[in-house]
């Protein structure tokens, strides 16, 4: 068949076009150079890999970033009100003028390209080598792709518990531009740290984040894409939990042609906790994949995934999510459920659900549905006096709440709840 | 106040008559029982006034005040007055009981073109409301019925009532499920709300409610009409005897 020389050519193509970046220290090079490989190796993701299924990858690997108008709005940006480090993109680049000095207590901060070209012993443990890890499982030739060439984003090295979140803001302010973001985060031990994302960075995004979280230590993200109806993005979190260590993750997604969301965590020491949720918003040209693979490498881990999407006229939503239970991973405690809500016939929600256990003690429970809005329930809130399209606005903001509750820091949750309703409102029949 | 002539009406989804030519006129400052077996079609006249999907109006109507209630949405019948406690309220997680009513009472007066409530008004109104029904407020934070007993399902159906003030008032077995104190709350609420322009249309079963509830007419309806009409001695000849009598005269 073609495909596969076809997957290999146009691998190689894109690593001509998108060259390691020179002068970093010989560790980071050589990272670039096997993430290259590998990139290589693997060939650029295609529509018939079992892991791009649902989602054509093709418009992620065009050789031009799309033309995607920006909203402009005078509404202020998510999370905007809440106390945080502000670090501002723009088009994918650090502006360090408008971003807030880089000092925050019980953290170290540092751009990436900085930290690559210095002996940082913790970065070279983390750069490249979490999403290696990963690569054994399932390929994943953006994220490599990705380690081969991304320079803006931040190395972050937490040692205490960290009062106020580091926040990421993405502007854009060119139409057409691509964005690669790579941040490499280590929490030391006992030590907690907030990081909050919004924007959409680019007209096409692809962002790594590898996180380190030794024992104890809690890491929490709460992420909004931005609202611009044309942008593609693919973003993958590697993280790797040590012993009673805490991994959340929550992500807002309204609008966007494109996104595939990948998350994936390894459980690497006992009792860690690990939450992963999102909440999608559609509406016409809208595609959003969330793609999950969680393994538990150690016993009495607990998992959580929780996917909410809500689609119409013709938006699709597709969720893959795997639990691998090694087994060593004794008493894993692992939770899925997956959910679209679909407002019209024409939309569409796949889902593709995966446990593979090899431990005998676990307790995984994993649910999918798909439906419409619940009639019985409409009626009551329109005999109420409640207009239809305001009770559908809150059966829908009720549907996604389950994923929106995972966010633990409820200023956030509020700026995110606020997002939904807005959004609702602004898309209402 | 409310007045429905000759009314048809049969499902949507099977070719099943229910409704048989329903005539029934319920007159300003009246209340009105309806009595009647299990399966005999109040529940589903209660839910055509209302306005729910699935079933078809072949023949008759059914006005509030002179305006026609079949051919608006639910949402319309609720803003012209007419208000319907269910007989099997609904759950619906992650939907606050207060931020439902609020919208639902705002809605309302948006639609008649009244001014909107504040929100420290409006939790004054339902916290004394409430009160008196003996509703916790801490249940209210909840989302709708999620969690209630049945019991404090069908309170929270009259507490809905009593914020949204409406003039047509129809209590679908308000009374079942009941225990005897909540029944006396949930009655004391109705009476309560009674008043020369509002109106009441009370399905049930046991005479027990009407002891608290004096209506000024009760009815009997079998296999889709309403087939008797008298005072509130009909409903004590129910209790005694069963609607064997009834049936065997008006056949
Ligand atoms: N959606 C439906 N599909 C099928 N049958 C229905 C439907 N709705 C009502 N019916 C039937 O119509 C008849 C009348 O039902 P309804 O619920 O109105 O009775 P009811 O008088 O309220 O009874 P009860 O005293 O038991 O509450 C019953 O035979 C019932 O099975
Ligand atoms: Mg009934």
């Amino acid at each position: 068949m073609a495909v596969p020389a076809q997957k290999f050519d146009l691998a190689a193509e894109i690593l001509t076009a998108l060259p390691a970046p020179a002068g970093e220290a010989g560790w980071a090079s050589a990272a670039r150079g096997a993430a290259a490989k590998r990139f290589a190796a693997m060939g650029a993701p295609h529509r018939r890999d079992e892991y791009w299924k649902y989602t054509d990858p093709a418009r992620l690997l065009a050789s031009q970033a799309p033309v995607a108008a920006r909203i402009s709005t005078d509404e202020t940006p998510t999370f905007a009100e809440s106390e945080q480090l502000r670090l501002v993109f723009v088009d994918g680049v650090f502006d360090p003028e408008r971003s807030d000095a880089l000092a925050l207590e019980g953290c170290e901060i540092q751009p990436l390209a900085e930290a690559l070209r210095t002996d940082i012993h913790w970065a070279r443990d983390i750069f490249g080598v979490l999403e290696a890890r990963s690569q054994d499982a399932v390929h994943r030739p953006l994220a490599a792709l990705n380690t081969a060439h991304a320079t803006e984003g931040f190395a972050i090295r937490v040692t205490g518990r960290v009062k106020k979140p580091v926040s990421f803001i993405y502007e854009r302010r060119s139409d057409a531009a691509d964005a690669f973001l790579h941040h490499v985060i280590r929490l030391e031990a006992g030590a907690d740290l907030t990081v909050i994302e919004a924007g959409p960075a680019a007209s096409r995004l692809s962002s790594v984040m590898e996180i380190d979280i030794a024992d104890g230590a809690g890491f929490h993200h709460v992420r909004t894409q931005g609202r611009d109806h044309e942008r593609l993005a693919y973003t993958a979190m590697f993280s790797r939990l040590g012993e009673k260590s805490t991994f959340k993750s929550f992500t807002l997604t309204a609008n966007g042609r494109l996104t595939r969301n990948e998350q994936i965590v390894e459980f690497a020491g006992a009792e860690a906790v690990a939450h992963v949720a999102g909440a999608c918003l559609g509406d016409g040209d809208f595609h959003h994949d969330d793609t999950v693979f969680i393994t538990h490498g150690a016993p009495d881990c607990e998992s959580r995934q929780v996917y909410k999407k809500v689609l119409r006229n013709g938006a699709v939503g597709v969720f893959q999510g795997k639990i691998l239970v090694h087994s060593i991973a004794q008493r894993t405690d692992g939770y899925q459920i997956s959910q679209g809500l679909l407002l019209d016939e024409d939309s569409q929600f796949l889902t593709k659900p995966e446990l593979e256990i090899y431990a005998d003690d676990v307790k995984c429970s994993h649910g999918a549905t798909c439906g419409a809005v619940d009639e019985e329930a409409l009626f009551y809130l329109t005999s109420r006096g409640v207009p239809r399209g305001e009770a559908t606005d809150l059966l829908v903001l009720a549907f996604v709440d389950e994923a929106v509750a995972e966010i633990e820091d409820e200023e956030l949750a509020a700026d995110v709840r606020d997002q939904l309703a807005g959004w609702v409102a602004r898309h209402r029949t | 106040m409310l007045k429905i002539e000759n009314l048809h009406v049969q499902l949507e989804e099977e070719d099943k008559t229910i409704l048989k030519g329903v005539d029934l006129e319920v007159k300003r400052g009246q209340v009105h029982a309806i009595m009647g077996p299990n399966g005999s079609g109040k529940s589903t006249l209660s839910y055509v006034l209302a306005g729910r999907e699935g079933y078809e109006v072949t023949q008759g109507t059914a006005t509030l005040d002179g305006a026609d209630l079949l051919g608006i949405e639910p949402e319309e019948r609720a803003a012209l007055g007419l208000f319907l406690a269910f007989q099997y309220p609904v759950e619906i997680p992650g939907v606050g009981n207060m931020t439902f009513l609020r919208t639902a009472l705002n809605a309302q007066r948006k639609a008649r073109g009244e001014e909107e409530i504040n929100a420290a008004d409006f939790l004054r109104v339902v916290r004394e409301k409430a009160k008196s029904l003996d509703i916790d407020a801490e249940m209210l934070k909840r989302p709708i019925n999620v969690g209630f007993s049945g019991g404090e399902k069908k309170r929270n159906e009259i507490l809905q009532m009593a914020v949204l003030e409406p003039k047509m008032c129809i209590l679908d077995e308000t009374d079942s499920g009941l225990d005897v104190d909540a029944m006396k709350l949930v009655a004391d609420g109705v009476n309560a709300l009674r008043a020369k322009d509002r109106a009441f249309l009370v399905i049930t079963h046991y005479q027990r409610l009407l002891d608290h509830i004096r209506p000024d007419v009760v009815h009997i309806m079998a296999d889709g009409r309403i087939v008797q009409t008298g005072g509130p001695e009909l409903a004590l000849e129910v209790e005694r005897n069963g609607y064997a009598d009834i049936l065997k005269a008006v056949a």
